[in-house]
Order: C-alpha cells, then structure tokens, then sequence
C-alpha cells in the first residue's frame, strides 16, 4: 500500500520510539499524573477504612444535627472519587493526548506494522 | 400487623399483576431489541465488542448496568436498612474502585486489547498457557458472579410474588418457584446473549440503567421529601426506629464488631480492612467490567465512558444511602428481617410503604412495589447477560481459537464457538444455581471480587506497566492469585465452623477471616513478582510494541 519502504524492521521501529525523547516525555507526562493520583486516592481510601476500624469515637462526633463525621469523610470519599476523575480528563485531554497523537500521527505516516 | 405488611399485601392480585405485566413489557422490549441487534451482528467484532461503535455516555450507562447488580440495589439497601452505616462502606468501596480502571486499566487495555483480557496478558507472551491461565480466570469468577446473581433472583421472587410457606401461585410451590425462576432467568440471558451479542446485551443493560435510575430516584425524592429535604431528621429518625440509637449511624455493628475477646475483635478489624481492599481492586480485575471497554471506537471513548459510569454510579450509591435510611426509618427493621433475614427485600419493602403514603393507599404501595420488583429482575437479567457474554467471548477468542486452533480459527467458527459456550455456560450455571440455592449470596459475590483482585488485576498491571513481566510471571500470579483466594475461602468461617456457613454444622475452617483479599492479593502480586524473576524469558522488542501501542493507540483495533 505505501509507497515508502520503512529503513527499519517495526521491531527495530517500535524500539526506536520507544527509546525516543518525545515517547519518553509522553510516559512520564502519564505517570506524573496517574502514579500519584493512584497512590493518593488508595491511602486515603484505607486511611477512611483504618478510621472506621480503629477511630469509632472520632467518627461518632456529630457535626450538624445529626450529621457525623464517619458520614462526612464517606461523602468526601464520593467528592474525592468525582473530583479525581475530572481532574485526570482534563489533565489527559490538555497534556497526555496530544503528545500521543504526534507520535502516533509519525508511526502512521511511516506505515508500521 | 405492620410486621406483616408486605406478606398479606404483596399477595393481593394487583401487585402481582403489576409486578408480571411490567416484567413481561421489560422481556418484550429486550427481545425485541436482541433481534434488532442480531440483524446488527456480522463479524466477531460486532459479536464481541458491539461494532466498537458505542458513545461514551452509551457505554458508561452499560457499564452501570452491569456493574449496578441485584447485590447494589437490593444488597446495599438492605444492609443499610439493618445496620446503619455500615452498608455505606461496601458503596464507597464500589465507587472509589472505578478510579483504578479509569486511572491504570480502561484505556491502556482498549489500546492493546481486540475482544478479552487475555488479548492484553498474552501480547508479550507464549500464547496458550496465558490464555489458557486467562480463559479459567475469567470463567472461575464470572460463575462465581453468575450463580450470586441467579440464587438471588430465585430468593427474591417467592417474596415480591408472596409465594411463601404454603401459598401457591399458578400451582407452584415457593420451592418450585424459585427453580422456575432460575431457569426462566438462565434462559433469557442465553438468548440475550446468543441472539444479541455484545450489541444486544449492550442495549439491555442500557435499558435496565435507565429504569433502575429512575426507580432510585424516584424512591429517594420520596424519602427525602417525607423529611422535608432535611438529611438530619432522616438519619435522627432512622437511628430511633432501628433501636440503636447514634450507634446506627455508625461504623460498628456490621463489620469490625468488637468482640469479648482482643483476638477476635482484632480478626473482625482485619476482616473489614481486607472487604475494603477486595471492593476496591476487585473491579478493574472482573472480566465483564474489562470487556467493556472494547466496546467503543478509541481509548478515549472508553476514558470519557469511564467518567459517565463513575458520575452514574456515584449518583445512584447516594440514592441507596437515602433508600436505606428511608427504609430503617418508614419501614423498620422488624418488618424488613421478617420478611428477608438478610434485608435484601428492604428497597421493595420501601417503595410499598412509600406508595401507600404518597400515591393513593393500598393501590399506590402495590403499584410502587411492583415497580421496584420488575425493576429488580431487569437489574439481574442485564448483570446475568455481561457475565455469560464475557466467559463464553474468553472460551472461544482464547481457549478454542488461540489454544486449540492456535490463532487459525475463521471468525465465524470462532463466533459460533462462542454462541454454544454461552449455551453451555449458561446451562452450568442454571444448574450449580438450583444446587447452590442455600449458598450466602454476597459471600459469592466477595469471592468473585477477591479472585478478580488476586489473579487478575496483578497480572493486568504488570502486563501493562512491567518491562521485565514475562509468561512464567504471568501464570504464577493468575494460578496463584486464583488457588490462595479460593483455598483461604474455602478454610474460612464462611464455609464452615460458624453459625451462618455453607456447612454449619461441620467445622475445618483455620482462617480466621471471611474476605481472604488481605492476604491473597498481596501473594497475587507476590507470585507474579516471583514467576517473573525465576524465569529468564524477557522480551523488550514485544514490550516496546505493547508499551508505544497502550500509550498511544497506534494500530488499535
């Protein structure tokens, strides 16, 4: 189908970008985020957890009526779950997709298989 | 008499009316929609992955639809209606898992993956042993899920049709019922899948997203209404009809319970921090939730499906908070453990008591319950049709067409092997759920998690992200994840040794805790982590072709 002939083997391609800067950039543009996020959003997930277990008193104090703080932190579980979740769209959409498409947009042109 | 409620009146002719009529439009609609969905399906694409052309809010609702079982609705509900906040927790564990599948799994899998896990785990790898390891995986734990599903089904229709003790209905006996049940419940979601395919499947989940949306909301702006949209005087009234008092809005007298003495009060804890970790790894590792993500064009597709199902079932986990107040609260737990032991009819219960007050008595409340009813078997029947689509999508992409037929199987061989798998799943499954009738419902559903969460997210996470992972690695961690959590079980007081197991009356159990996640997840890591290193296979050629691919969507299918 295309008219160029790739140099390389797409073993060799395939190797080359991923050794590449730009790729590299990519991965860690990824990970800076998702690594973090993931770390962050499971600590605190046990730490609600380990409260529940270990904290009874704490959580048992009524904050507004009869509002208490175990039902507080099990609210902001859901905040915390919805804010990261926007967070990592536009993190994606504005940094993460458009250094994918460059390279992506390159290996097609070269016609990789 | 207010314990009784729901017995003498679930009986009376127009609830169950309602109840089979409304089932039987929700069963004519989906079967309309299969066929319709059939004349759609041509290749293994469309069988498999619905065409790949479903949106992003299309396939969250699906996603909502499969993942919003009859343990969500029925179970949260009921566990909040007995034990207060308690049953908040297995919501929070639920929702806060979808950030692993949108943060490490959704869109990584849909760039490397065609139809199964097993299409990512095997990218690098020898192709049959990963995929044989993969297939097993996938069908131990969606039969697992399958049989959750249907003895719940079977449970709840004595008690939203009133067939109990020796009451018939149409000749049968409650005993009978359930049995038909089963079966009526195995045979549509056959043919939901046989017909269907994922395109089929796909709309009836969509379909019963929809209507348990709305029955939830419905519910709770009647709750809430009830106590003038004021959260405080619902939960102050909840606590003071349960009889607990604050105690009720409270971690405690479901999970980490203290015990009399330090050693079991210290296994109770442990046993509420290993639930935890199970819910929240468990999700991103169930081969019904994977498949799903295939299901759209690109990766991106499949991250903003990811963020519709989130924003869903996040909405839809406060909804049971309010239902099951609502129900602890307007119903009471005498009247609820009456009825069901378990508190799984707590919702129903609910909507009659709501539609007694707010839509016009006795009429009302039979009317409002058999809504709820039909909504809860649509909840089952589209849960019961991802998971048969799943397994019997693995037995044939994997283990006939890459194992047997090693990768030359014609797509249509590969989609009919595929159509008489979901038969024959289906078939096993009817029949382990008519033996397993008396099996504890959530327990199977803990333990498909915990397999999920051990044999399978380790492997998926190291395919993805680990250089060095290799095929002695990925064998060791799907077995080994998959023998610990299934042995610890099976040595659990949720087998034996305690008055509410499978077999109460022997005692071998060792392990103190009923969820064994907190311990085999960790050995699932482990065993793949060890595989991998006493193995010398390595190949950095194969990983860069996946880790470019997975990173950005070259090449995806």
């Amino acid at each position: 189908m295309t008219t160029e002939v790739p140099a390389q083997s797409s073993t060799e391609r395939y190797l080359a970008v991923q050794q590449s800067a730009e790729f590299g950039r990519l991965r860690t543009t990824l990970r800076r985020f998702v690594f973090p996020a993931t770390a962050g959003f499971f600590l605190w997930y046990l730490v609600y957890v380990l409260l529940s277990a270990y904290a009874r008193g704490f959580m048992g104090v009524k904050v507004i009526g009869n509002i208490n703080v175990a039902l507080i932190l099990g609210l902001l579980q859901f905040a915390s779950t919805f804010l990261i979740a926007w967070f990592y769209s536009r993190y994606a959409a504005q940094k993460v997709d458009p250094l994918a498409d460059e390279i992506q947009a390159e290996l097609e042109r070269e016609g990789v298989k | 008499m207010q314990t009784h409620l729901l017995a003498a009146t679930a009986t009376t002719s127009t609830s169950r009316t309602v109840t089979i009529t409304l089932f039987l439009i929700f069963v004519a609609i989906t079967l309309a929609i299969t066929i319709w969905a059939s004349r759609q399906t041509k290749t293994a694409t469309d069988f498999y992955a619905g065409g790949r052309q479903f949106s992003g809010w299309q396939n969250g609702m699906a996603i909502g639809g499969d993942y919003m079982s009859a343990a969500s609705f029925l179970g949260i509900a009921g566990l909040i209606a007995l034990y207060g906040y308690d049953g908040f927790l297995y919501s929070i564990g639920f929702l806060v898992a979808w950030l692993v599948a949108l943060l490490l799994v959704a869109e990584f899998l849909r760039n490397s993956g065609r139809y199964t896990m097993a299409d990512v785990l095997a990218f690098r790898m020898r192709q049959r042993p990963v995929r044989t390891a993969a297939s097993i995986s996938t069908i131990v734990v969606s039969i697992f899920y399958l049989i959750a599903q249907m003895v719940g089904a079977g449970a709840l229709v004595s008690l939203l049709l009133g067939i109990s003790g020796d009451s018939k209905f149409l000749g049968l006996t409650a005993g009978a019922a359930k049995v038909w049940t089963i079966i009526l419940v195995g045979a549509l979601m056959i043919t939901y899948v046989v017909v269907g395919g994922m395109k089929g499947t796909t709309y009836v989940q969509i379909t019963k997203a929809f209507m348990l949306m709305i029955g939830a909301f419905v519910m709770t702006v009647l709750v809430l209404a009830h106590y003038k949209f004021n959260l405080s005087s619902l939960l102050g009234d909840a606590a003071k009809q349960s009889g607990k008092g604050s105690a009720f809005l409270e971690p405690g007298l479901r999970y980490g319970v203290v015990k009399p003495t330090a050693i079991e009060t210290f296994y109770s804890k442990m046993d509420l921090l290993s639930l935890g970790i199970a819910l929240v790894l468990g999700t991103a590792g169930l081969p019904h939730v994977l498949t799903r993500f295939y299901t759209v064009p690109s990766a991106r597709v499949a991250r903003k499906s990811v963020l519709w199902a989130i924003g869903i079932i996040g909405v839809f986990y406060l909804f049971t908070l309010a239902l099951g107040f609502g129900a602890a609260a307007l119903v009471g737990g005498k009247a609820i453990t009456a009825q069901d032991k378990a508190g799984n009819t707590a919702a129903p219960q609910l909507a009659q008591e709501l539609g007694r007050r707010y839509l016009g008595g006795e009429t009302g409340g039979s009317v409002l319950l058999a809504i709820i009813a039909a909504v809860a078997f649509a909840t089952i029947l589209a849960v019961v049709a991802g998971l048969t689509l799943a397994s019997s999508s693995s037995v044939a992409h994997d283990f006939y067409a890459n194992v047997i037929k090693r990768g030359q199987a014609s797509e249509r061989d590969e989609v009919g092997v595929a159509r008489i798998a979901a038969l024959v799943i289906g078939a096993v499954a009817i029949a382990l759920s008519i033996f397993a009738q008396s099996l504890n419902v959530a327990f199977l559903v803990a333990l498909a998690f915990a397999v999920a969460a051990s044999a399978n997210l380790p492997a998926i996470l190291y395919s993805l992200f680990w250089r060095r992972f290799n095929t002695s690695g990925a064998m060791w961690s799907i077995y080994g994840g998959l023998t610990i959590s299934v042995v610890l079980v099976f040595f659990s007081p949720v087998v034996s040794g305690s008055a509410t197991a499978m077999f109460p009356h022997q005692d071998w159990h060792w392990f103190p805790l009923s969820n064994p996640g907190i311990i085999s997840i960790p050995v699932g890591f482990l065993c793949g982590w060890l595989g991998t290193v006493l193995s010398k296979e390595n190949d950095p050629a194969k990983f860069a072709e996946l880790e470019v691919r997975e990173l950005t969507g070259y090449g995806a299918h």
